[in-house]
């Protein structure tokens, strides 16, 4: 069962080849097996049994919407009510939320089954899962590599069928880059798409949820439950949800694709040029036409991300000061030491780090040689994305610069690591969307192929990604052991 | 030397919302602590303010009746800092593009007008509150206050003594009043202002250092301690001391004020735009609706009343002072179909003197507009004399009855019967033939002594006008 697609899922529900209790045991049992991959920080089996008690009633009753009944993790950077919150830190550690960030109250209305709570980088600060409390996630293709992140437990809990699917979050790729180490589909929708109500800050203007699946035709599915206008968000936008699986067939004879020449330049690894190359021949044979095209403020991405994503999250991060909820020092003397020690303790050293350069960024003196450059910038590379996407449809390009890497190798030094978010991060900037799909393996490890889209394209996006699913069968491979 | 003062305010005055400024939760006062305060006003994680639209057509009535700028596009941006009471760690406020841009205040100090600039106001929310006593040396938090909606009002540096700046902080607080957005409730900290103070030898061009004080909550306090920084700072001066910029505190009880904090101990907010919420963008159809429901300002008001009810100035400035006296003022006209005139001498009269003896503002008054407007309709159908009324006043200030019921009870009417009153002038004239004699042979000073005598003999019911009448005509014989 844990090898279907959510159609195949919800068409077995419904003709009760299986109920969702049956399911749900399934993927309890699996989480269980593998708990030595460390994808859960939470697994809710009671609830996740009684949600599935509740979905089978329904579905019994003709009352199942496409997702009733499947097993879903979260990223446990959503807010669920009564259960455990961590985001990845000590400072959470204690934390069981409130309230329902909106993201999950429309998976309950949906009637799906929450197995539990992803692990995650920790505030999701990280491209590897190695700044999570809760300690480094396996990447199920290989035990000594790390599957991506900050969404690394979300890649390696679908890679491995811990669950039928997954949502994430991206503020800089910490959907498809993880996605693409772990073999699987992720699409970072425009900003604006999902409700962010509830999802724990790290930088607002780059943070957006997304689904992480084993396909485009799965991605369709859930997008149709995460997406919508929020009124609790202002920054969410109020358009119109379109019917993201009925476009997935649509020919692409015609389109165009854009090559950014950036994209593709010597610094990209010969094997991951061969692999994408590849892909974009599959295109071709689809009908699609390549264009070369620049995009010359791409490389000031990674700068700019690195002054406007920790400025937000050193305000964002201010209200964890022991002073209402999560992690409080023992015993502390005053106020100053209260905030140090909970903070000093509760924060890891990324988390720490992005704190402080943000704060150095915003200060006076700093602030218009730091931020205001920076957003000058992201209007720059803004522009660029425009202008390209007035020649195309949609761009390609790879989503990291090499498979998965090590566990231990990039943590030592940050530069290094932040570099692997450099195919990734100008999308967040420009608040565009993105799917990575799976395109080949190198050295028995996946990798992933980019494909980015206008401004709420997700059906375009998802229709050109299934188009190729259809003829490869990347996204089908099965980590060894996780059959 | 002689010195001249330099002080700017910056006003913060809650906006009259019913939920605050990000939140659903009401902004009432006087709750349970942390009762009023929900998810979003805890700052939880993963929570996202929503702009209350309320906070913002207030914030524009301001401008316009400040004559403003009203900004086209205006911004919300982080302040940050961290204080136990200001749950997220930041404060949402305005920076580089506030709501309402350049607008001026007239102020009267001595019979003279003089126009104070106002910079700018920006829409913010209000921290909670740090309670220090009953936690036995902890500090209680409550969050009830917590995102309910500000403006803050800074004025130019263009009051040059305490009493200016009282009357500029009197004249803001009758017009947010006025205008609705603000209950001006001092004690409940609904209208708190800071003032910027410096000193320069009189005639030089640049500014003195100034120091500011913080949170001084009433009238009397400001001019105290307005003053008493003035003095201090000449006094260092003079002393060959230098004054350092700095936030200063006063204390009430024993009148002075005390620094705070330095201006290298000042915190670096590092404010930038708040990506959780967009810009604010005004369209003249939004102006246009607001300008359509402003209400009518003060001085216009004053104006109309100088010529609608022909009332002198210090009537008309006395009755538009608050939204509510004036209001009153002409529900009373209204109601009691009296003159104006006679309405206003006892609005400002009698009943403002009662007032200010109990200590009570306007919307308290024990008499409310009708019941003073049924004693005034009965002066003026003659039923009761204004002296009579005076003790009609007394009983309706002290009983919930109406004018009518305590005439009739006490038996007040005036007797208008020419007759009755004809008969007890007889009376009198012959008991006392030697004060008619007097009268006669031209001592008109003895007349007041026959209208005493026939008021006492009627117990002051008569009626004046008749009485004067009758007297005269039976005294010339």
């Amino acid at each position: 069962m844990h090898n279907k697609s959510l159609k195949e899922l919800s068409h077995g529900l419904k003709n009760r080849d299986f109920s969702s209790v049956e399911l749900t045991q399934e993927f309890l049992k699996r989480i269980k097996q593998h708990q030595d991959l460390n994808a859960y920080i939470t697994v809710t089996e009671d609830l996740a049994l009684q949600d599935a008690l509740a979905a089978d009633i329904r579905i019994t009753n003709n009352q199942a919407n496409p997702l009733t009944g499947i097993p879903v993790a979260q990223k446990d950077i959503f807010c669920t009510l009564n259960i455990k919150t961590s985001c990845g830190s000590k400072m959470l550690d204690n934390f069981k939320a409130p309230y329902n960030a909106t993201v999950i109250e429309k998976f309950n209305l949906t009637g799906a089954v929450m197995l539990g709570k992803l692990n995650m980088d920790e505030f999701a600060m990280g491209s590897s899962n190695e700044t999570s409390f809760y300690g480094a996630v396996k990447n199920p293709w290989n035990p000594n590599k790390v599957p991506g992140g900050s969404s690394g437990g979300s890649g390696a809990a679908v890679a491995a069928r811990l669950a039928a699917y997954a949502t994430g979050t991206d503020t800089g790729g910490s959907i498809r880059q993880p996605a693409a180490l772990c073999g699987i589909t992720g699409l970072k929708p425009t900003y604006g798409r999902v409700s962010r109500y509830g999802m724990i800050a790290y930088a607002s203007s780059l943070d957006q949820g997304g689904p992480m699946t084993h396909s485009a035709e799965d991605a369709a599915i859930v997008l149709q439950t995460m997406a919508g206008f929020d009124p609790k968000d202002s920054t969410s936008v109020d358009i119109s949800v379109p019917d993201y699986s009925a476009t997935l067939n649509k020919p692409l004879t015609g389109l165009k694709i854009g090559l950014p020449k950036e994209f593709f330049s010597d610094e990209l690894n010969a094997d991951m040029a061969k692999k994408l190359t590849e892909a974009i021949d599959e295109y071709q044979k689809l009908g699609a036409e390549i264009k070369d095209i620049s995009m010359p403020n791409l490389k000031l991405a990674i700068p700019a991300y690195y002054v406007i994503a920790p400025a937000e999250c050193s305000a964002n991060l201010s209200r964890f000061d022991g002073v209402r909820f999560g992690h409080r020092c023992a015993n502390p003397v005053d106020l100053t030491d209260l905030y140090t020690r909970s903070r000093g303790e509760g924060f890891g050293k990324e988390v720490k780090r992005r704190i402080l350069m943000g704060t150095y960024a915003l200060s006076t003196g700093y602030y218009d040689a730091y931020y205001v450059k920076a957003q000058k910038i992201r209007r720059l590379i803004s522009d660029d994305f425009k202008n390209a996407l007035a020649e195309v449809d949609v761009i390609m390009g790879p989503v990291t610069p090499t498979p998965a890497f090590g566990i231990g190798e990039k943590m030592s030094d940050p530069v290094e690591m932040y570099l692997s978010d450099i195919y990734t991060i100008a999308i967040n900037l420009a608040g565009l969307p993105a799917i990575s799909i799976p395109a080949g393996f190198i050295n028995d490890l996946p990798i992933g192929l980019q494909i980015i889209g206008n401004y709420f394209t997700e059906a375009q996006i998802l229709n050109i990604a299934h188009q190729y699913q259809l003829i490869t069968d990347w996204h089908k491979q099965t980590p060894k052991g996780f059959a | 030397m002689e010195w001249e003062t330099v002080i700017g305010l910056e006003i913060h005055t809650q906006l009259a919302t019913q939920s605050k400024i990000f939140s659903g939760a009401s902004t009432a006062y006087g709750a349970e602590p942390n009762t009023q305060a929900c998810a979003v006003d805890l700052g939880l994680p993963g929570v996202l303010p929503v702009l209350n639209e309320d906070a913002v057509r207030k914030a524009v009535i301001f401008g316009m009746a400040i004559n403003a700028h009203i900004a086209p596009y205006s911004i919300f941006a982080r302040k940050n800092y961290f204080y136990p009471d200001l749950p997220k760690g930041y404060q949402i406020s305005q920076m580089d593009h506030p709501i309402v841009g350049r607008g001026h205040l007239d102020i009267e100090v001595d019979g003279i007008t003089k126009r104070i600039g106002i910079t700018r106001a920006h829409l913010e929310e209000d921290a909670g509150k740090s309670l220090h006593e009953n936690f036995h040396g902890l500090t209680g938090i409550d969050l009830n206050r917590a995102g309910t909606p500000l403006l803050e009002i800074v004025s130019e540096p263009e009051m040059s003594s305490a009493k200016e700046a009282v009357a500029y902080m009197r004249k803001l607080h009758e017009l947010v009043r006025y205008l609705g957005i603000c209950d001006g409730n001092m004690q409940e900290g609904s209208f708190r202002c800071d003032a910027n103070v410096s000193v320069r030898p009189k005639g030089q061009v640049e500014f003195g250092t100034r120091a500011e004080i913080k949170n001084i909550n009433s009238f009397k306090f400001v001019e105290k301690a307005i003053n008493h920084e003035i003095e201090r700072q000449i006094e260092l001066i003079e002393n060959g001391g230098k004054v350092v910029q700095e936030t200063r505190l006063y204390d009430s009880v024993k009148d002075e004020t005390r620094s705070m904090r330095s201006k290298e101990e000042a915190n670096d907010y590092r404010y930038f735009p708040d990506p959780d919420l967009l810009p604010v963008i005004i369209d003249e159809d939004f102006k246009a609706q607001i300008k359509a429901n402003l209400p009518e300002l003060p001085h216009a008001k004053k104006l109309r009343f100088k010529t609608d009810y022909q009332l002198d100035d210090e009537s008309a400035t006395i009755l538009t002072s608050s939204r509510a006296l004036s209001d009153y003022f002409e529900s009373v006209v209204k109601t009691s179909g009296s003159e104006a005139k006679l309405c206003a001498n006892w609005v400002t009269g009698d009943l403002s003197a009662a007032l200010n003896k109990a200590d009570l503002e306007i919307d308290q008054s024990p008499i409310n507009d009708e019941r003073l407007a049924g004693m005034l309709a009965r002066i003026t159908d003659n039923t009761i004399s204004g002296k009579i009324a005076k003790q009609v006043f007394e009983e309706l200030w002290q009983s919930s009855a109406s004018a009518d019921e305590i005439i009739a009870e006490k038996g007040l009417k005036q007797i208008t019967d020419t007759g009755a009153i004809e008969a007890i002038i007889d009376k009198i004239i012959a008991d006392n033939q030697d004060q008619v004699e007097q009268y006669r042979s031209g001592k008109d000073k003895v007349f007041a002594f026959f209208v005493g005598q026939v008021m006492k003999e009627m117990k002051g019911k008569a009626n004046p006008a008749e009485v004067n009448k009758i007297l005269k005509e039976k005294l010339q014989g």
